[in-house]
């Protein structure tokens, strides 16, 4: 059969199947399945402890799971199990085709070089060597996440919070990937900053179509971004399904406490 | 200074021939070969303590002690001069343990240890030139995790360098890097050159001789073999450019060479003069003279 590049966006871009991760006797996350199709943003949602950052990492090859495989469908429409890549291939699509966006925005910047540099890195590791083409394309994604032009030479050290999340952001925006993973990027920021963020990030997702995997425990992130969800608790999916439904008509008895768990102001 | 000094004979014999034992030499020798195997690529070997600190030469005497036989003769400079501390220091080392000849003259040498420079006369395919480098990982600054760094190394993952040299660019307007100036080895492996000023970067490059550099304190050895391709990182509208001087030298007149500053008095003057010295005195020999030296033959009557 004879694939139609054009009908692509009928195909999943991730697949997940019976992902397992022990830690020991422990357990991680257990027998995770799910597919992620183009432009889709999917929340994990769950309490403190309940497995959503090790799925991520799992997801992310930032950790290999003890079982089970995980498929990626790559420009060329091959789907490919990211565990069997070479480590090469691994990373090229690290910094290429995905993003990962950490909760704590100096663990995915580099906090000792400017702004400018942090968001030109991935285009260096590309193998862009125009100083002037980096520099324009930085300034243009520094407008994107509303940071001043005038801050391109600053270093992240001397950002706000949400400055910082915003720049890492960019960072990870700039070589158009399909695929963004972030874990908890609301996470410590007043909600002010974080109503801001939000809208910036739904804007970007949308303009760009990308894929999202965003982990969060706050379930207004995932009502306000996600058009899937799937709730978590001691590993186990124990519920998933459109956002909207599972938010407003949750079945399971833990999904019922966590949404009755938010506070009205 | 400029006599070839014969000291054959001498050598103190409670030294094995160059202070190392056989049995290190030739695991010397084998990280040496394995680095000519694979230019530009860092081969970690056991470093042994040397009579001296870190910091003073301890991997470049290693790799000269290695390979250095009874009928070579032995050119040591620190910052091109013959004279200065850490040469006089290391070449009486080799007189007293090997007790080979020793030169000043660049042409005359079969093995240079150089710590930071390399000569301004023209190396020739007889000739082994030996490093001094205190950091061998030039993504060391931006990646301070080890097996991060030899991953990259290994992945050919290049991106960082030119972060670098971005971030330069950013914060003067021009590539600022003067020394340790990264270079690309044959189309492969990213090196530092050691603390090289960039203004010898270009020669490193098609060199007929052989370059070894000895890293002790971390314990690596790389090396360039004759006739490579060495090219130093740039951006296509930042190209690589070597240090300019706005005078000659100004003892012997020189132009095109690199040049040490010499404070003269607490009034602020001060004289530009050629770092690589043996190359300086030859000049003077055969008659030239800058602007605030003295003809050697005139100096020689006056006294």
């Amino acid at each position: 059969m004879s694939l139609d590049i054009q009908s692509s966006e009928d195909f999943p871009l991730l697949q997940v199947s019976n992902t397992t991760k022990l830690y020991g006797g422990r357990i991680g996350c257990k027998d995770v399945s799910f597919d992620l199709y183009p432009g889709e943003v999917l929340a994990i949602v769950g309490e403190s402890g309940s497995g959503k950052t090790t799925l991520l990492n799992c997801l992310a090859t930032r950790l290999t799971p003890t079982s089970g495989s995980v498929n990626y469908r790559n420009r060329m429409g091959q789907m490919r199990n990211l565990y069997e890549m070479s480590e090469a291939e691994r990373r090229m699509l690290m910094r290429t085709d995905w993003g990962f966006v950490h909760q704590h925005p100096a663990d995915g910047l580099r906090m000792t070089v400017s702004a400018g540099a942090n968001v030109g890195e991935r285009l260096m590791a590309v193998g862009a060597r125009h100083y002037g083409n980096i520099r324009d394309t930085a300034t243009d994604w520094l407008g994107r996440v509303e940071i001043a032009e005038d801050r391109i030479d600053d270093d992240p050290r001397a950002f706000s919070g949400g400055m910082r999340q915003r720049l890492q952001i960019a960072r990870n925006l700039v070589t158009a990937p399909r695929l963004v993973f972030m874990d908890e990027p609301t996470g410590g920021l007043d909600v002010s900053v974080q109503a801001r963020l939000l809208d910036l990030l739904r804007g970007l997702v949308a303009d760009l179509g990308l894929s999202v995997i965003i982990v969060t425990h706050d379930l207004a992130v995932a009502r306000l971004l996600s058009h899937r969800i799937l709730v978590m608790r001691h590993g186990h999916v124990i519920e998933s399904g459109l956002t909207d439904q599972v938010l407003d008509d949750p079945q399971e008895s833990y999904t019922q406490l966590l949404v009755s768990s938010i506070l009205q102001p | 200074m400029t006599e070839r000094v014969e000291t054959q004979g001498i050598s103190d014999e409670h030294y094995n021939f160059a202070y190392l034992d056989e049995q290190t030499k030739r695991m010397i020798r084998r990280a040496i070969l394995k680095g000519i195997a694979v230019p530009g690529y860092q081969v970690p070997f056991a470093a042994r303590e040397m009579p001296m600190p870190y910091g003073w030469g301890t991997g470049g005497i290693q790799v000269t002690a290695a390979v250095i036989g009874k009928h070579d003769c032995l050119k040591m400079i620190d910052q091109g001069s013959d004279d200065t501390t850490n040469a006089v220091a290391l070449r009486n080392f080799f007189v007293e343990t090997t007790g080979v000849d020793t030169t000043t003259k660049t042409k005359d040498a079969s093995i240079i240890q150089t710590r930071h420079r390399i000569p301004e006369e023209t190396l020739t395919k007889d000739q082994v030139l030996v490093y001094q480098v205190p950091i061998p990982e030039p993504l060391r600054f931006l990646e301070p995790r080890e097996t991060e760094t030899r991953k990259m190394h290994a992945l050919e993952e290049y991106g960082l360098m030119h972060v670098k040299l971005y971030e330069d660019i950013a914060k003067f307007g021009h590539i600022a890097t003067a020394y340790a100036y990264p270079v690309m080895v044959q189309d492969r492996y990213v090196m530092d050159p050691s603390p090289t000023p960039k203004f010898d970067n270009p020669k490193m490059d098609q060199m007929e001789a052989l370059q070894l550099f000895g890293a002790g304190r971390e314990k690596r050895i790389y090396a360039i073999p004759p006739h490579t391709k060495v090219v130093s990182l740039d951006f296509e509208d930042h190209p690589f450019e070597v240090t300019k001087f706005d005078q000659p030298c100004a003892i012997c007149g020189a132009e095109e060479v690199y040049l040490d500053e010499v404070i003269l008095d607490d009034d602020g003057n001060r004289m530009f003069v050629c770092s690589d010295s043996d190359f300086c005195e030859e000049r003077r020999e055969a008659g030239h003279v800058g602007h605030l030296g003295t003809n050697p033959l005139e100096a020689e009557g006056n006294d």
